[in-house]
């Protein structure tokens, strides 16, 4: 990978706030018009990590490009959206002067902003309120309009930091569809987010990041590549086809409770191989059913114990 | 150009938030009070004393308690509208989608600054020129140094702002708004000591006052308008208390509290520019 198609390049930043160490070791890549998303527990240095990439934290120590520029460059950020996790907006502004104003600071011109601020409202669903003020918004809203300040400048890079968190289910789809355009138009985006199953939905790659230190980065259909635990149930399980079921995947053992045949094929391109063999040799297949890690087994799985002890105290 | 941005939303924050209406129209109730009090004081006056030295002592003492008290409400104006400008904004996020924009973060400061001091500066402007006004008016009394005197009270006012704005920076809403008030208690008692001093004879005690003016040039500010401005203090009545001017401030002061205006501002930039948040 060269830099030049590169949306994040990081490597090693470092965050430490006095004794603590909020982020130990940053490093991952995101490909231009990637849709990227970002994991891990409370308090793991999700947020600080957005904002060291974002120029609004230090790193202490590490580098780190965005587009192409190094951290901190002021034109790159004319480049970039971002949707903060714990905002509040000038509130006292009406939704169209909200954008207006964001879409000053961003420095477009005047009949840019009044070419993209309707379109924007329109869609976030909120073309109706662009002279009420943000004060009257619901948390729902205020994420719509929050949403489309980031996207006010057509960025080529957009952070999202729990976007869907105050949005009904209405609103998660918006986001989603949302999500789903940037992607065509080669949008990268870096999303971070609670909600695992819109993670799965949405997203190329994922990062899961436990004690501020990533642990793994990898892309959603490489999990498909993995090797897959079956669960089948046939008319007759004999021993004889328990022994002959050794040769596509190992771990096989009948559930006596059920009748049910227990095996873990290497790959998922296993599966239909078995299921022609299975009829081809009389079987009579009543069920064969791939059991695939949803993303929060393996969130539970990677991240595991802290996620655990979480629950407990909150 | 953010800068200018900025200092536009600042001014309309305050109108939005009505703060610039109440901030007027309290001012105009001020006035009012000042007007009427005045009026019947000056009525009573003009008909009971003869000697045009006494009726000018009387002017100068009401004159004198209105400058001092507007003075005393531009500090506690710049301090109220400008204490959770930044540090209010840090708090609740909203500067987080405003610096990861194309801006440098010490045009964002920079333009608050320059909306709060355009405020202070009309602010100022009605209520020093309101009450000068109100007493040529009725009175036929002028003062000296008339600009040269609003234009102190108002840097008094830009004085503590860059205070508030240099320690929103850093600071807390709350604790910002302590040191704000308590750096201006500081400069208010060394400015006592320094005129108890000065009557004394007592250099010690001088020299604490002028260090505390070199801490904080508020009282300094002030005591200068007043010496220039000049509302018939050539009395022995002003020898002591807020309204006297025992050791006069130096023209060097001036230059002091606009070099310590701009060295917190630099501060409040540098110091802004360089934080996490």
């Amino acid at each position: 990978m060269t830099t030049d198609n590169l949306a994040i390049d990081a490597r090693g930043l470092r965050k430490e706030f006095g004794q603590k160490t909020a982020v130990a070791d940053f490093t991952l890549q995101v490909k231009r018009g990637e849709i990227f998303g970002f994991l891990g527990p409370n308090g793991a240095g999700k947020t600080t990590s957005v904002k060291m990439l974002l120029g609004l934290t230090a790193p202490t120590d590490g580098t780190a490009t965005l587009l192409g520029h190094p951290l901190g460059d002021r034109q790159t950020r004319a480049k970039v959206g971002f949707l903060p996790e714990h905002f509040r907006f000038h509130e006292w502004l009406t939704a169209a002067e909200f954008l207006d104003l964001h879409g000053r600071l961003f420095g477009m011109s005047k009949s840019a902003r009044t070419a993209v601020i309707p379109d924007l409202l329109e869609l976030v669903g909120l073309a109706d309120r662009a002279a009420t003020k943000l004060h009257a918004f619901s948390k729902g809203m205020l994420q719509r309009i929050g949403l489309a300040q980031a996207l006010l400048n057509d960025p080529e890079l957009v952070f999202l930091d729990e976007p869907t968190s105050g949005l009904d289910p209405l609103g998660r789809r918006l986001v989603r569809d949302i999500i789903n355009s940037l992607r065509v138009e080669g949008t990268a985006v870096f999303l971070n987010s609670h909600l695992l199953s819109e993670v799965e939905q949405t997203c190329d790659r994922v990062a899961f990041i436990r004690e501020g230190v990533i642990l793994q980065t990898a892309s959603l259909a490489s999990f498909e590549q993995e090797s897959v635990d079956v669960i089948l149930r046939v008319g007759e399980p004999t021993p004889q086809l328990l022994s002959n079921l050794v040769r596509f995947g190992e771990g096989v053992r009948l559930d006596e409770g059920n009748g049910r045949i227990h095996l873990t094929l290497p790959y998922e391109n296993k599966l239909p191989e078995l299921a022609q063999w299975l009829v081809n040799n009389n079987q009579t297949l009543y069920e064969l059913r791939p059991q695939r890690l949803s993303l929060e087994d393996r969130f539970l799985q990677i991240v595991g114990g802290e996620v655990e002890s979480e629950k407990q105290t909150t | 150009m953010t800068t200018l941005i900025i200092a536009e939303l600042t001014i309309r924050e305050t109108q939005r938030r009505r703060i610039l209406w109440m901030t007027l129209l309290m001012g105009l109730g001020f006035l009012v009070v000042f007007g009427l009090g005045f009026h019947y004081i000056y009525l009573d006056v003009s008909k009971h004393v003869t000697d045009s030295n006494e009726r000018n002592l009387v002017v100068g003492v009401l004159l004198t308690a209105g400058l001092y008290a507007i003075n005393f409400l531009i500090v506690v104006i710049a301090v109220l509208i400008s204490v959770t400008a930044v540090s209010g904004e840090i708090e609740s996020h909203t500067i987080e989608a405003i610096l990861t924009k194309p801006v440098r973060r010490w045009e964002i400061i920079l333009g608050k600054w320059l909306g709060f001091a355009a405020l202070l500066l009309v602010y100022s402007l009605l209520l020093t020129g309101g009450v000068l006004l109100i007493v040529y008016l009725r009175s036929g009394v002028t003062v000296n140094n008339l600009w040269a005197g609003m234009g102190l009270m108002a840097l008094q006012g830009w004085v503590i702002l860059s205070l508030t704005i240099a320690g929103g920076a850093r600071l807390s809403t709350l604790s910002n708004g302590v040191m704000a008030f308590m750096m201006y208690g500081i400069a208010f008692i060394g400015g006592w000591v320094e005129q108890i001093g000065a009557l004394l004879r007592n250099e010690t005690a001088v020299d604490i006052g002028i260090a505390t003016s070199l801490i904080m040039p508020s009282e300094i500010l002030w005591k200068k308008a007043l010496s220039l401005l000049e509302p018939g203090l050539a009395n022995p009545a002003f020898n002591i208390g807020p309204f006297a001017i025992a050791s006069q401030p130096s023209n060097l002061m001036i230059g002091y509290a606009i070099f310590y205006l701009v060295a917190l501002l630099a501060l409040a930039l540098i110091s802004f520019s360089r934080r996490d948040l």
